[in-house]
Parts: structure tokens; sequence; C-alpha cells
């Protein structure tokens, strides 16, 4: 079985609009653009939003480890449990949240996210992380931003800024899971990524 | 996942599995410096205790309280019941207040079975323990202490040890291990196996020494004493001689063995202070993974689509 078969898409009416080199020039672009903005790595803390974030993540630090020669921390920040739509919606399987060790306190968190949507996924985010401890800044890098906010939230690093219209779909799959590396548009109804 | 959860059966192999993987990332609650999560914000718990409880009471009113549902703690003495009130007028002054669950324990046995399915609460209805019955949300947790230190717990081997006939812990043990793959033998006296017990999913043995050295987890069941009308065994000491856990049979259990009690202990009678202190029995452990695993069941029982306006009657004007 084919990851397109998967995860439900009909090739017939997807196109794939980033492929696996698109993906790793845009992760190694946003590992420069943060470093830049930051002036180095030191008190940086990158942390994924489940699921495909906590990959995008992991290779966002690898890249900037890469860029500057010193390890960079990658963690996790499951939302499930701050979503504005708990009551609405069946419950979800937890994931794992991981802090790397040094904690939130004091650094500069940068959240990752596959797809930035509605912005109601980083909304979650900003609360559970109010939970965790206090960082000093945080900012949002995502691979693609398809637009159609419903929140005041922008990303501060984008991998591809794909205008969508609100019947599509949007799907990104990486090997880790997926066994490949897309992001993928298709027609199909439902299009929430 | 049902809605109510009753029994240790009600909890398929899937859900079993789901609400422990779901506690295991809430237990890592207990380690950041703000416990809350605002998951059950405007919900509504209502711990209606007929029966004295510590732990499980506190357990269940943490748990709630970690989610951000609202609280409200119900016990028999000083209530209406001391009064003569019944189970049903309680119920519905409960369900005229909007209960989104109940958590209930009661001395009669199936008090929480007549409380789900007789229609007078809309409520999710927890059973805390019932009567002789069933106590499937410490079963939850122990299934959870157990993978904490055994991992996966398809064959392995669990003794459960003492008065199994007066034990709702026993029954949903049995039932929630037998599911989750684990092979469950009762030890007890032939006077405090109940009638039955042959249709469990366990073995059951008359001589603890014999099951020591194959056992993964050994689990101590209190004495009941305040459930016994009967004469059961000659004497308390003849009862520690043959089914208490000493130093002497403690020795003989594997080296990865733990040592579980549900609690409270009646120290010296089924388990000696030492193992009960000992390094490898996870007693205390239980009672911290309690609370996860009742956010666990709360979470999964509440959040989703508010089940009270689910079940109003077709065609009936519903105030929101």
């Amino acid at each position: 079985m084919t990851s397109a078969q998967r995860s439900g898409l009909d090739l017939d009416t997807s196109r794939v609009v980033l492929d696996e080199a698109d993906i790793a020039r845009a992760i190694t672009r946003i590992a420069h653009e943060i470093l830049e903005r930051n002036k180095g790595p030191q008190g940086v803390l990158i942390l994924g939003i489940p699921t495909r974030g906590v990959a995008l993540a992991q290779r966002v630090a690898a890249a900037m480890s890469r860029v500057e020669g010193v390890p960079v921390a990658a963690g996790s920040l499951d939302v499930t449990m701050y979503r504005d739509d708990v009551r609405l919606r069946p419950a979800r399987t937890l994931e794992a949240t991981t802090i790397p060790s040094g904690g939130v306190d004091g650094a500069t968190v940068v959240l990752v996210d596959d797809v930035l949507f509605s912005g109601r996924t980083i909304r979650a985010a900003l609360d559970a992380l109010n939970d965790v401890g206090r960082p000093t800044a945080v900012q949002l890098a995502v691979l693609v931003d398809r637009g159609h906010r419903e929140l005041p939230i922008r990303a501060d690093f984008v991998g591809k800024n794909l205008p969508t219209s609100l019947v599509e779909r949007v799907e990104v799959l990486l090997s880790e899971y997926d066994g490949t590396d897309a992001v993928v548009i298709s027609a199909a109804a439902g299009g929430r990524a | 996942m049902r809605r109510h959860l009753l029994s240790g059966a009600d909890l398929t192999r899937e859900d079993a599995l789901l609400v422990l993987d779901t506690a295991a990332e809430l237990r890592a609650l207990a380690d950041r410096p703000i416990k809350k999560l605002p998951t059950l914000r405007g919900r509504t718990v209502v711990n209606l205790f007929f029966e004295d409880s510590t732990r499980t009471r506190i357990s269940f009113e943490a748990a709630a309280k970690r989610l951000s549902a609202d609280v409200i703690n119900f016990s028999a003495k000083g209530s209406s019941v001391s009064k003569g009130e019944s189970l049903k007028d309680t119920a519905l002054t409960l369900e005229a207040m909007g209960a989104d669950a109940v958590v209930i324990r009661h001395s009669a046995s199936g008090a929480p079975h007549r409380l789900a399915t007789s229609g007078w609460v809309r409520s999710c209805v927890i059973n805390a323990g019932d009567g002789t019955h069933e106590h499937p949300t410490q079963a939850l947790l122990d299934a959870f202490t157990m993978r904490r230190h055994l991992g996966d717990l398809d064959g392995r081997r669990v003794t459960i040890v003492g008065d199994v006939l007066h034990s709702r812990v026993a029954r949903s043990n049995a039932l929630l291990l037998s599911t989750l793959g684990a092979d469950v033998t009762l030890v007890a006296p032939p006077t405090l196996l109940p009638v039955g017990v042959e249709a469990w999913p366990v073995h059951t043995s008359y001589d603890l020494d014999t099951e020591l050295d194959k056992s993964d987890v050994v689990m101590m069941l209190r004495v009941q004493r305040e459930r016994m009308n009967a004469a059961f065994f000659p004497s308390a000491r003849e009862y520690s001689r043959r089914y208490g856990l000493d130093e002497r049979r403690f020795a003989r259990l594997p080296d990865h063995a733990i040592v579980m009690h549900p609690g409270p202990m009646n120290r010296g009678m089924e388990i000696s202070a030492n193992v009960a202190d000992s390094t490898r029995s996870v007693i205390v452990e239980q009672v911290t993974n309690g609370v996860a695993v009742r956010m666990a069941v709360l979470y999964l029982l509440l959040s989703g689509p508010d089940t009270r306006l689910d079940d109003e009657p077709a065609g009936q004007e519903v105030e929101k």
C-alpha cells in the first residue's frame, strides 16, 4: 500500500506541490532564518506540535546544528487537552509532550507545525506552553501556510505560502510516518488538514 | 468507549489500552509546576460516596480538578441519606443540578448499574466500588502500575492473594487483566473464594507457596473484617501464616516481581511491615498512578459532544 492510499488521497485529483528536495530546502532555509533572527542557537528551543510537527522540529534542529556545529535541542508539545473543540469532537488520543532538559523558562521557543490554517492549533499550543513555563519569546515556524486564519496569528518562518480554497485539502507526508516526503494538495471534501 | 464505566469487563482490549496510554501521558503532569489542564472546564463531576473512602474519593477529586472540572462531593454521612432518602431521590437531585459525571461508591453491589440504566440521570456513571462486586478504576490503576514496571502484560503472571470473596478489586482485576492478556491466579482459603469462580477467566489455588516463584506480580488483598459475618478462617494468626506475605515468602519471589496492595493495609495480617515498605513494593506508587488513570477515564468519558444533550428525547425542546 502506498502512503497516498493510506492517507486516503486520490492521486487523480491531487497534485504534489512540494517534493522531497523542496521540503529539504525549505527546512534548511527555515533553520538559517531561525539562526539569523535569534543571532545563533543559544537559548533557542525547538518544539514540534504532534504529529508531523515533531518530525519537522527534529529536522529543523538537526539542520541548525549542522550549520552551527553545536547540538540544538528539539522536543514536542501536545496540545490535545488545550483545543477549543474538545466539547465538539470525540476524545482524541494524547501524544507525548517532551520538553528537553533545561525547560522553557527563559528560552526562545520556536513552535513547529506542518500546516498553518485556522490558527486554532497554535492558540492551543500557546496555552499549553504557558502551563509548562515562561519562555522569553515564542516564534512560529510552519512548512506550509495555507491561509484562512480565524485568529490573529501569523508565522515567523514559512516553508511555502500556499493559497488554497477552503474545500481543498493539504496534506504533509513525511518519511518518518508516511514513507515519503511530499506536500500534496487535493480537491477532497472536508478539507481541514 | 461506552458511556459508563461500571465493570472491568466494560473495556475492550483497545479501550483499556487507550485508557492506559492516555494515563501514561497524563502522569507526566504530576512533574510539572502547573498540574492543571483546561480540558473539562464547565463540566461537573459529582463524587457520590455512600461508603467510607479515603484514597478513591481524594483521587477522583484530584483527577477532576486537574482537568478543571467542578467537583461536588457528597457523602452519605451528614446528608439526607441518613434521613432515609433513597438512591433514586438522591439521583434525581443530582440530575436536577446538572451533573455530567457521577462517581459512585455504594455498599450494595449493583447500585452503579442501577443508576446508569434506570434513566434517573443522564450523566456518565463511574463505578468507584460497589459492595463486593467491582472497582474498575482500581483495576486500571493496578494494570497501569504493572505496565510501568513490567511492560506489556501479555503472558505476565499475576497472583492475587487473600479475601477474594469480599473483594471488588479482585473481580475487576481478574476481568481487566485477562482482557490485557495476563495470566491471573487467585489464591485464597476455600472459604474466601466466591461461588462461581470457575467461570472467571482465572486459575485458583489454595496454596500460596506453590505460586510464588512463578509470579511477576503479587497482589495482596485486605481481609475485610467489616464484611465478614461468619467464621471464614480459624484465627487471624493462622490466616497470616498460610496466606500472609512475610519476609520468607517475599525472598522466594523472582527478582523482577513487584508487590501490590490496593490499601488500606492490615500490616502484620496479609502483609508484613517490612515487605510493605520494601523497594519492590509499589503500594505508594499505586496511589500516584490512580490520579492519572482517573483523569484518563474522566477525559475519555466526558470530552466530546455533550452527552447530556445527546440523550434528550427527540422532538423535545432543548434549553441551552
